[in-house]
């Protein structure tokens, strides 16, 4: 039963050092990928509003110490950001389908 | 589950917009998209005269147009035009009018722009032409989506009212590369919700997004400047493209960026033969 606790206690602080919060490092890497895919789409004219939301959300948050929320923010607005380029990307051709002909 | 959302909308993107279709033909052939764009149109609605195409969403749906009508006894633009008219006739500091920049000093031309000008190899609007106008005469230019530049391009709409729309697109590559940019842009998908203008204004004219009526692609830059009651004001075609673009949660680009230039260029060929409308008012 001992053991029980111990290893559930082992468990617990694990789990909690494997959600430790991020540092100002990790939202720097964060924000850099995520500004460099968004500069990326810019140059495609084919930036997302929810994309410059989620920066700002991560500036803002990071701004407030809050580096877990901006890490998570500044992952989603690169996700966002690939999805705007891939989008402008298969729209270089796909768009001559929808011509009236 | 936010990186699995957006990984989501990433296949939709890439997934097929359209069903396959022959391999299209590159080649600029304005006159032979015209036929094809005017035929859809006035087929898809046979029952709507070809100049009731400029009167947008009142021209699909009787009861937004009996509002219209109601509406129009006494015109939400009707302060722009005045103003307009005054601003027109109130000479720059250097003496010199808006009349002095345009042809038949700025009466009744509406019908002809955007032009493209073989010296500049670019695409002309209105509201360009009328800030180029303020800036050579030592005017600071206006804001290009509403208020004063609303209220001049009014005015010069309503005096070219029932004029044919008569847009040229001359036998020139950079103007025949200006015209198919314009048609690459109105075709193009964009922003999260992956519209393109078409998807609405082509596919869709007649039905409603929220409360709105779609309005027709053929004739939508007839009316321009509107009078919004959504805007609770007046809006130029720099406006409506702005917030076309934001709706389809696009950052839309910078008032008259070329690709704005060259879609209105393409729109208003489009156009050709229509009437003016504009000044107008809509939801």
């Amino acid at each position: 039963m001992r053991l029980l606790l111990v290893v559930t206690c082992l468990l617990l602080a694990a789990a909690a050092a494997a959600r430790a919060a991020s540092t100002q490092a990790d939202f720097d890497a964060a924000l850099a990928a995520a500004a460099a895919a968004e500069k990326e789409a810019g140059a495609l004219k084919n930036q997302w509003m929810p994309t410059e939301q989620a920066l700002a959300a991560a500036k803002k948050a990071a701004a407030a110490g809050d580096f877990d929320t901006a890490v998570a923010q500044a992952n989603e607005a690169e996700a966002l950001a690939k999805a705007s380029i891939a989008q402008a990307k298969e729209q270089q051709d796909a768009w001559k389908a929808g011509v009236i002909r | 589950m936010r990186r699995l959302y957006s990984i989501l909308i990433a296949m939709m993107l890439l997934a097929p917009a359209h069903p396959p279709r022959a391999a299209a033909d590159d080649a600029v052939n304005p006159d032979a998209d015209f036929k094809a764009f005017r035929d859809y149109f006035t087929k898809t609605f046979a029952k709507v005269p070809l100049d009731d195409f400029v009167n947008g969403p009142y021209s699909m749906d009787a009861e937004l147009r009996k509002q219209w009508q109601a509406i129009d006894d006494f015109p939400p633009y009707d302060f722009a035009v005045e103003r307009g008219k005054e601003m027109f006739a109130t000479p720059f500091k250097n003496g010199k009018t808006y009349g002095d920049c345009f042809a038949n000093k700025g009466i009744g031309i509406r019908q002809n722009y955007p032009y493209f000008d073989d010296n500049s190899g670019e695409i002309i609007t209105l509201e360009l032409a009328l800030n180029r106008c303020r800036e050579a005469n030592g005017e600071a230019p206006y804001s290009y989506v509403k208020d004063e530049m609303a209220s001049l391009t009014a005015y010069m709409a309503f005096t070219s009212r029932g004029k044919l729309f008569d847009i040229k697109i001359p036998n020139d590559p950079r103007a025949r590369a200006a015209y198919e940019n314009g048609k690459r842009y109105f075709y193009t998908r964009r922003g999260q919700l992956n519209f393109s203008c078409a998807s609405c204004h082509v596919q869709n004219p007649g039905n409603h997004i929220r409360t709105e009526v779609l309005a027709p692609a053929l004739g939508i830059v007839a009316g321009m400047p509107i009078y919004r009651s959504e805007w609770n004001g007046m809006g130029t075609m720099s406006r409506r493209l702005v917030t076309c673009n934001s709706q389809t949660r696009a950052v839309p680009l910078t008032p008259q960026d070329e690709d704005y230039r060259d879609v209105e260029y393409y729109l208003t060929f489009m156009a050709n033969g229509l009437p003016v409308s504009g000044p107008a008012a809509r939801p």
